[in-house]
């Protein structure tokens, strides 16, 4: 389709194409970059990092469900230092925006870090408020208005000039409460949805699959939870929106942009196959090609709701 | 080096017990794109990454038994045993019919020409049928098994290896009792083993160790976890190092040194 154009534009930064991959499942890009150039991508959210190297939680750490998996890795990573050391300068070797993610214990330790981050130089910072698997911080700051926008504003004083993009929870009853929260405390972009909390047990020996009991669920099965929730913010703020949830197709990653994406993540596709974020772009280039659209970026917001 | 995902197609399939199945699948110039460091295309103790079924969203690790054939055209063979859904799909997947299989994968055993005592449990006693073959039939191995319906590529290990021993959990056949024991007399009667190459559940690898520490000979383990991406990235399969630390069963491993493994955690 070489009709369509593929770029498009999240929070000022430019990605060649609007698939990126999804933190947490591409570690820091150095594992696919054995399967093809990474430079074919929009972008690489990598594994999420925390102020100090972090072990994780104990195995089994994943499990497989009806269209979906679980997963309780819970934050495993060396650490921002080792990160901007050893993973950063390898992950600049490609042209594909970089960006990092973050977790913290403090709003302070947001604050270190993303100050870290953009002296570095990373294109853009994820700020984790939303995983499900930690005890401190975590789902703690992304299920509470007013805990969100504290994160939120502390990120984007030590910032600098480095967008900040807040990652955002499905764990809540009302999720445009905390869009706007965000929106408020200064935030540059949206990141929706992070996993779906979840649990399931081995019926023979009554035991929870996962060591943690419970995980966060991703995968196909999460898909129209991620279209509804997309859709929600995409209406309530009107910051651009990074779209993820069970995409594994050009139809999927279509739907979360009509529903208001500017760019849509690929994740748990990417385990069955690694070309999975390929596809995607590829399948959403016919997409807009066959609607005699110029562009992909003008499916975003396109639903017409009932 | 660049790793490939490929259509293979299964050109053998044989039930060896009620539950185990043999496949052997034809793999084209997989191994051609798998060439490492050492110049090596593929070591016993790798795996492949079988995706099984479109309904399922993991792929099911399945270590390699052996391959044969050319860089440009060759074949493995697998030895599974069906325990879920996954495995069950692939386990009736006909002759002909072609699977999608990512490999070979993860850090495979680290061999000189030997001998090696090998040392296998249940479904983890095929891949080291690769070792035997790679060790230049040198080696003498311990193989322990439920029951005798149960014992599984004798005659393999036969052809392959100086000396084979049988243990049963049941006595059905050989020793009754676990194969600690015999890696324990074996140790006390030859000295000239170059190493102990063990896979099997982990109770039994800890054991293993046991006995290869006291006797002073290395020790490497081919450990099992739950996995995901199977290539290093999602991280999901960490298993605990003595040091403190945490390795990743695809990509570390899925073969250790034993003294490296925290066995208590």
């Amino acid at each position: 389709m070489p009709d369509v154009k593929l770029s498009v534009n999240l929070a000022g930064v430019t990605l060649k194409n609007p698939v990126v991959a999804a933190s947490g499942t591409f570690g820091f890009g150095r594992e696919y970059s054995q399967f093809y150039d990474l430079s074919e991508l929009g972008g690489i959210c990598a594994k999420g990092l925390t102020l100090h190297p972090r072990n994780g939680n104990p195995a089994p750490r994943i499990a497989e469900t009806p269209m979906g998996i679980l997963n309780s890795v819970g934050l495993e990573n060396p650490g921002v230092d080792a990160f901007i050391k050893e993973e950063l300068p390898f992950l600049r070797r490609f042209d594909t925006k970089v960006i990092a993610n973050i977790s913290g214990n403090t709003p302070e330790e947001y604050g270190v870090m993303c100050e870290k981050l953009s002296a570095a130089g990373v294109d853009m910072i994820e700020v984790n408020i939303s995983c499900p698997n930690v005890k401190a911080g975590g789902l703690a700051y992304g299920t509470r208005p007013e805990l969100a926008a504290e994160v939120t504003e502390t990120a984007k004083k030590h910032a600098g000039g480095v967008p900040v993009m807040v990652k955002l929870s499905p764990n809540v009853t009302d999720v445009t409460e905390i869009a706007r929260a965000v929106e408020g405390a200064g935030a540059d972009a949206l990141s929706l949805i992070n996993t779906i909390r979840g649990m399931r047990i081995d019926i023979s020996t009554r035991r929870p699959v996962l060591k943690m009991n419970t995980g966060g669920l991703s995968g196909p099965a999460v898909l129209p939870v991620a279209v509804r929730m997309v859709w929600e913010a995409a209406q309530a703020v009107s910051l651009p929106i990074l779209g993820m949830g069970g995409v594994a197709k050009g139809e999927d990653a279509a739907q979360l942009m009509l529903a208001g994406a500017s760019a849509v993540a690929v994740g748990t596709a990417l385990f069955a196959d690694p070309f999975a974020p390929l596809k995607v772009r590829d399948g959403l280039a016919e997409i807009a090609g066959k609607q005699g659209l110029n562009g992909v970026s003008a499916l975003t917001g396109g639903v017409k709701p009932w | 080096m660049m790793k490939v995902e490929q259509k293979c197609k299964v050109i053998a399939k044989e039930w060896l017990t009620q539950d185990t199945v043999s496949m052997t699948l034809n793999v084209g110039d997989m191994l051609y794109h798998a060439r490492t460091v050492a110049g090596q295309r593929i070591y016993p103790g790798q795996f492949v990454h079988i995706k099984c079924g479109d309904g399922l969203l993991l792929r099911r690790p399945i270590s390699v038994c052996f391959w044969k054939g050319t860089a440009e055209e060759g074949t493995i063979r697998i030895v599974f045993e069906v325990k879920g859904e996954g495995t069950a799909w692939l386990a009736r997947r006909p002759v002909g019919h072609t699977v999608d299989v990512l490999g070979p994968l993860g850090t495979g055993f680290q061999t000189t020409p030997g001998p090696y005592l090998l040392v296998g449990g249940g479904i983890g006693v095929p891949p080291l049928y690769a070792c035997a073959c790679y060790t230049g039939c040198s080696s003498t191995a311990i193989l322990g098994f439920r029951s005798k319906e149960r014992a599984i590529l004798l005659d393999e290990f036969d052809s392959e290896c100086i000396d084979v021993k049988i243990a049963t959990d049941d006595g059905s056949l050989g020793y009754h009792g676990f194969v600690d024991a015999l890696v324990r007399q074996e140790l006390e009667k030859k000295h000239h083993y170059q190493g102990i190459l063990a896979c099997g559940p982990k109770p039994m690898l800890k054991s293993v160790a046991k006995v290869a520490a006291e006797f002073n000979v290395p020790c490497q383990v081919s450990m099992e976890e739950r996995m995901g991406c199977g290539v290093g990235a999602c991280l999901v399969c960490a298993t605990p190092m003595k040091d403190g630390t945490v390795k990743h069963v695809c990509k570390d491993g899925p073969v250790f040194n034993a003294r490296e493994v925290d066995w208590d955690a």
